[in-house]
């Protein structure tokens, strides 16, 4: 592709805006590289605040607070059964959409721009009006029906954009040749909607994961690890949350690195978005 | 082919009952306990009054315009701070565009609270920004960051940006670089260009960005509870309290639904004179 800017002139001001453009990256990780630092940091007090020597303590003894570890485990194990029954349903639901005209469409896209468009606030105090009211103890299995709830959209999103381009040709081949809906789908469909559905259950991971405000309203006694750490805000935040945060970033980075580089190599164009 | 008409529908049932029964019935509890009145320990009555929405106007009228007003100016702030940079990688990071958006969007890997816990050590007042400064005698006695009004808006542009910068630069990359090139071929500088062809043209990823920040950050409790001094309480600190702390659960519905109502006031009246299409797929 031709730039149609070009001169002397003109580079300067693409430096400026690069340079711009890294500073802003640059505002944005430095609370994540003050999170990293603080985990070495060698604290005495309760205290993580000011820098008191380097450490490695804390990566040896991350485990240490058992009700810290507990809440982590919590945590994930919410995130996997949300991210399985998610993409479950997101996935049926966004091919469904992606490859059929029927009544209730408009409905069905008016419901998922409101679920994606709600505050959070919003959905967790109804939810929470709803089990005051009727009598539902809160506890693990609300907060998973309430984060499939806020995860449903987003998945189907995902899911329906990558369906939306597939050549409905393929799949009528495979019925010519004899497959059975069941085959289809897993022949044909599912390899072609994959990267897809990979990406919508790595967002419905991170987005279970990370929840505060709706797993506040709907936990009940139920403590998961960003729970823990707003609770542990008064008393002062031990360094094995910095050490956990960290090891999640790292994590997530890498897979979404690793992702990145995948469709880009498969891709080979990143500006191809292959929806109409 | 019966079975086939059904199909569709057999697809998207599940999904849409959950949501059914997680999202819209919630909500209609949360509307018809905001009209009961009682109390914890003898229960609630439905009796339709509307007091708890006069009372709950009346007692935080001012609470709901400062987490409106604050919701403005971090999307003000997302805009400006987001759409240079969209830009920029949307026109002219080349082949590194995927990395330049995935370097944006790293932090969020970091928990929603771990990161704003961050921004409270960055910002306090012998923290890494200010204790050197003031080591130095570069700030004033009792100047900080923390507790003031300021670090809940920039807290709450940080914990959106990527919500207006994705947007935009989608919108940015949809623009066929042969209009721009004809702006330039008849004439246009490049200020006229940019501003006549590509801000136009880039504006439905505005709007959209400016959906998807101004909703959340507006109803956000959390950057205000953890950055803000007590002056700078939001909506959203005050419904928590009165659900968690107070048991006022009428009044906190009634809370909640008028910002409900406000929020949605906002968003039907973007969609219906934009379209939800530009957010459904700013979301993805």
């Amino acid at each position: 592709m031709t730039r149609p800017l070009t001169g002397p002139r003109v580079r300067r001001r693409v430096d400026a805006l690069h340079v711009y453009t890294l500073l802003l990256i640059g505002w944005l990780l430095l609370p994540i590289a003050v999170m990293v630092l603080f985990g070495f940091n060698d604290v005495q007090g309760k205290q993580n605040v000011r820098w008191e020597g380097f450490t490695l303590k804390w990566y040896a003894h991350l485990f240490d607070r058992s009700d810290l570890t507990r809440a982590l485990v919590t945590s994930l194990a919410i995130a996997l059964a949300s991210t399985a029954v998610t993409t479950v349903l997101g996935t049926c639901a966004g091919l469904a959409l992606a490859r059929h005209r029927f009544r209730g469409r408009r409905a069905a896209d008016l419901l998922l721009f409101m679920a994606i468009a709600c505050p959070e606030l919003v959905m967790g105090a109804s939810l929470l009006s709803m089990f005051v009211t009727i009598g539902v103890p809160r506890g693990p299995l609300t907060i998973l029906a309430a984060h499939v709830m806020f995860s449903i959209a987003f998945v189907t999103v995902t899911v329906r954009a990558r369906a939306i381009g597939l050549d409905p040709a393929v799949g009528e081949a495979a019925r010519d040749l004899g497959a059975g809906p069941w085959t289809r789908f897993r022949l044909v469909t599912l390899p072609m909607i994959r990267p897809g559905v990979a990406a919508g259950a790595l967002l419905a991971f991170v987005l279970s994961v990370d929840d505060f405000v709706v797993t506040s309203f709907t936990g009940g006694a139920t403590v998961t690890f960003p729970l823990w750490v707003y609770g542990s805000t008064r008393t002062g935040t031990p360094p094995q949350v910095n050490v956990m945060g960290t090891l999640i970033f790292a994590a997530g980075a890498l897979i979404a690195i690793g992702s990145a580089r995948r469709t880009f190599r498969r891709a080979g164009r990143p500006d191809d978005r292959g929806d109409t | 082919m019966g079975r086939g008409r059904f199909a569709p529908y057999l697809m998207v049932l599940p999904a849409g009952l959950w949501l059914l029964a997680f999202f819209l019935i919630p909500l209609s509890f949360m509307i018809s306990l905001s009209l009961q009145t009682g109390n914890l320990i003898d229960g609630f009555q439905q009796t339709l009054h509307w007091r708890n929405y006069t009372e709950g106007l009346n007692t935080y009228g001012e609470t709901f315009a400062r987490s409106l007003w604050y919701g403005f100016l971090a999307t003000v702030a997302c805009i400006v701070l987001g759409y240079p940079a969209a830009y920029w990688i949307a026109f002219r990071a080349g082949h590194r565009q995927s990395t330049y958006l995935l370097l944006i969007l790293l932090p969020y890997f970091v928990s929603f609270v771990l990161r704003t816990v961050a921004w409270r050590q960055v910002l306090s007042d012998h923290g890494p920004l200010l204790g050197p400064l003031r080591d130095h005698g570069l700030v004033p006695e009792g100047f900080r960051v923390l507790d003031t009004g300021f670090a809940v808006v920039s807290g709450l542009a940080y914990n959106f940006l990527p919500f207006m910068v994705l947007p935009i630069y989608v919108a940015l990359r949809r623009i066929d670089p042969r209009t721009v090139e004809a702006a330039r071929d008849l004439y246009a500088g490049r200020a006229q260009a940019f501003g006549r062809v590509v801000l136009p043209l880039s504006l439905p990823g505005v709007f959209a960005g400016a959906i998807l920040t101004f909703v959340p950050a507006s109803a956000d409790f959390v950057t205000a509870e953890v950055l803000g001094g007590p002056g700078d309480t939001m909506i959203g600190n005050v419904i928590r309290a009165e659900y968690f702390e107070s048991g006022a659960y009428p009044v906190a519905s009634a809370l909640s639904f008028t910002l409900t109502a406000i929020l949605l006031v906002a968003i039907f009246g973007y969609a219906r004179t934009l379209g939800t299409r530009n957010v459904l797929e700013a979301a993805r």
